[in-house]
């Protein structure tokens, strides 16, 4: 049995379903994200680990024990909100000893326990003072530490870094992993922050509509999308996803995209045998903008790059890349390419198109085919 | 806040500014006078009052009208002087403010972190309680101190005015409470911390502006309350209000205007005192969550 085990959990608020029945396992030591958009279930998900919601039907169990009917404070879990809820009228270490002086601890070993934890997060000059005096960083670090002062079994994190500005967010997302490399704590985090969920993770669970769509090492997330949904979710700038018509050519399956000025373009399938059988279907090839390059910029390792003449209709040069944007099948289409390389909107440019990445889904159920 | 508190001043210029200081001037005066009336006419021995000078300066100042009404006059059929209704009101005014305010407190609490089918309804009800008039419930409320045991006494008071105040002190805490952070609770709950606890630990802690604002409103109104004083209270257990009446009504043979005005502003010294003392406290805790920041 997994050290975190939810099995056909399902919350319900009289009529309506927010989160349908849903299995994850997770080991001990895992760093479990929950990301999708507003209203996708994955802070209920979290409440309901936490206790703080009623499970509808199902069960979730920590080491084996099935936490249903399980008040949140005896589960030894700690959580760390987005709104970081310090007591405002409690100090930096009174806060942090909150939980233990509740849970009975004598008052020797809680001020131990503080000051280790102050000195892990390197927050001891601020133990004296109230929440309203400290920083939006600071605060950040004192939820952190009032959760890691319990040791309890799992970590539960609330969007923590959604009310940090851009560069301090990214220091914190850096912090927060090296603090899971280093004590090796279970996890489970919950973002709408699709790149936070790929750095921090060991496995992504991406929800949408009260689903689990996919549950996956970032990786497994990121190349190999289970639906239409995870591809568009997962990644900035997002997957692209055009309509195609699949053909067979020479044996070989290949991909028919309409372009721009009329004509047709025509990308052979990296597996051209599995595809061949859904000749003459339409799909939706899904192509990440880093698979679309100049040509001197394409993945040299790649056996499968094929190359489109297309119209560029506008570049947006972002410093370290410039992106390339054009028409496929009547889509929006952006290409990653190198910074320093010389195109202009109006131009008909060469396109490399690295076609072991692509992917392909059914228009109408959105699901993965090949 | 302060940078921009200044910004919002409109500048004007200095002969509108005289304009204004001095209507702000008169209208000072206007609403000054009557105390001033009263303080000097309570510091001067009467046959000056009869002699025509309500206005004017005492020629003699003396305390004696002061002593008088606080321990001889007298009050009904009793030469007691004020002080006995006095206490009577303090008796009856620390504990009924005290306990509504705990309680209401308690309700806020409750209606908005502790949800609960039909909790809207409760609050509704207790709302609707803040608006009955008094004069409805005056012959209920006797027959139920009487089934009580409580007829006739202090304690019957404090708990009719509990009774009144709840509604009021409820809607105050409710929605201040309204804007305190849910996560903070929800923290608190996983840390370990129950019902109470959160609640003295955690809520009551942050409710000092609502706090006194409630105290001040059930203080003032409770303190000041003729009505409930003069139908359900004895000899022994008046308050101060209605012993004021009495003092005023049961003089006989010559009335001691010196004497009424030191009384009546005895009877106003507690209620301008917590003005006072709490009065900043009010208008931002009447505010309080209106504007951010």
């Amino acid at each position: 049995m997994s050290f975190l085990e939810i099995r056909n959990a399902t919350k319900s608020y009289g009529a309506v379903k927010v989160l349908h029945e849903t299995n994850i396992a997770v080991e001990e030591g895992e760093f479990l994200v929950l990301v999708g958009p507003s209203g996708c279930g994955k802070s209920t998900l979290l409440s309901m680990i936490a206790g703080l919601e009623d499970v509808t039907s199902g069960d979730i169990s920590i080491k084996g024990r099935s936490m249903n009917g399980v008040r949140p404070a005896d589960r030894n879990i700690a959580m760390v909100f987005q709104s970081y809820a310090l007591y405002p009228n409690m100090n930096v270490a009174q806060n942090m000893a909150f939980g233990l002086e509740m849970h009975g601890v004598p008052k020797e070993d809680r001020d131990k326990a503080v000051a280790q934890v102050a000195e892990l997060l390197q927050i001891q000059p601020l133990l004296d003072r109230k929440p309203g005096q400290l920083s939006g960083g600071q605060r950040q670090r004192v939820a952190m530490g009032r959760a890691l002062v319990r040791d309890p079994d799992v970590f539960l994190f609330d969007e923590p870094l959604s009310n940090l500005d851009a560069k301090l967010r990214v220091d914190m997302r850096t912090e927060i992993k090296k603090l899971h490399q280093k004590l090796g704590t279970t996890i489970v985090y919950v973002t709408h922050d699709q790149i936070e969920a790929l750095t921090l993770s060991t496995r992504i669970a991406v929800m949408y509509g009260g689903y689990v769509q996919q549950l996956g090492t970032p990786k497994e997330v990121y190349d190999n999308p289970a639906n239409m949904f995870v591809a568009g979710f997962m990644g900035s700038p997002s997957m692209n996803l055009f309509p195609a018509k699949v053909a067979v050519e020479n044996g070989r399956a290949v991909a028919k995209i309409t372009l721009a000025d009329g004509g047709t373009g025509t990308l052979p399938f990296a597996d051209g045998n599995a595809m061949a059988e859904h000749d003459g279907r339409d799909i939706i090839l899904g192509i990440r903008p880093e698979a679309i390059t100049d040509e001197d910029g394409a993945d040299r390792n790649s056996n499968a790059i094929h190359r489109i003449d297309a119209r560029v209709e506008i570049t947006e040069p972002a410093g370290s890349d410039t992106f390339v944007v054009t028409q496929f099948g009547g889509k929006e289409v952006t290409g990653r390419f190198r910074a320093d390389v010389d195109v202009k909107a109006g131009d008909t440019f060469p396109f490399a198109i690295n076609m072991e990445k692509a992917v392909a889904f059914d228009p109408k159920t959105e699901e993965r085919i090949g | 806040m302060s940078t921009n508190a200044s910004s919002q001043i409109i500048r004007t210029g200095s002969g509108a500014r005289f304009v204004i200081y001095t209507i702000l001037a008169l209208f000072c005066l206007y609403y000054l006078l009557p105390l001033y009336v009263m303080v000097v006419n309570s510091l001067k021995p009467l046959s000056e009052i009869q002699a025509g000078g309500m206005m004017a300066l005492p020629g003699e100042w003396t305390l004696d009208p002061w002593k008088s009404a606080w321990s001889t006059a007298q009050i009904g059929v009793a030469a007691t002087g004020l002080k006995p209704y006095f206490l009577n009101s303090i008796l009856m005014v620390v504990p009924a403010v005290a306990i509504s305010t705990v309680l209401g407190a308690l309700n806020g609490y409750v209606l908005t972190k502790w949800r609960f089918r039909g909790d809207t309804i409760v609050f509704g009800l207790l709302l609707f309680g803040c608006f009955i008039p008094f004069q409805m419930v005056l012959i209920p409320m006797a027959r139920m101190l009487g089934l009580m045991g409580l007829a006739g006494t202090v304690p019957g008071l404090i708990f009719v005015h509990l009774v009144y105040g709840i509604g009021f002190s409820t809607l105050y805490f409710r929605n201040y409470y309204e804007q305190f952070p849910t996560e903070l609770v929800r923290a608190a709950m996983i840390d370990g911390a129950g019902f109470f606890t959160i609640f003295y630990r955690i809520m009551l802690p942050s409710s000092g502006p609502i706090a006194v604002v409630c105290i001040i409103w059930q203080f003032t109104n409770i303190w000041n309350d003729f009505l409930f004083g003069a139908s359900f209270s004895d000899f022994d257990s008046q308050p101060m209000t209605v012993a004021l009446n009495n003092l005023v009504q049961s003089s006989t043979g010559v009335k001691e205007y010196n004497v009424h005005f030191a009384g009546a502003i005895m009877a106003a010294l507690p209620t301008l005192l917590v003005y006072i003392v709490a009065g900043r406290y009010f208008v931002r805790g009447l505010m309080a969550g209106s504007v951010k920041g």
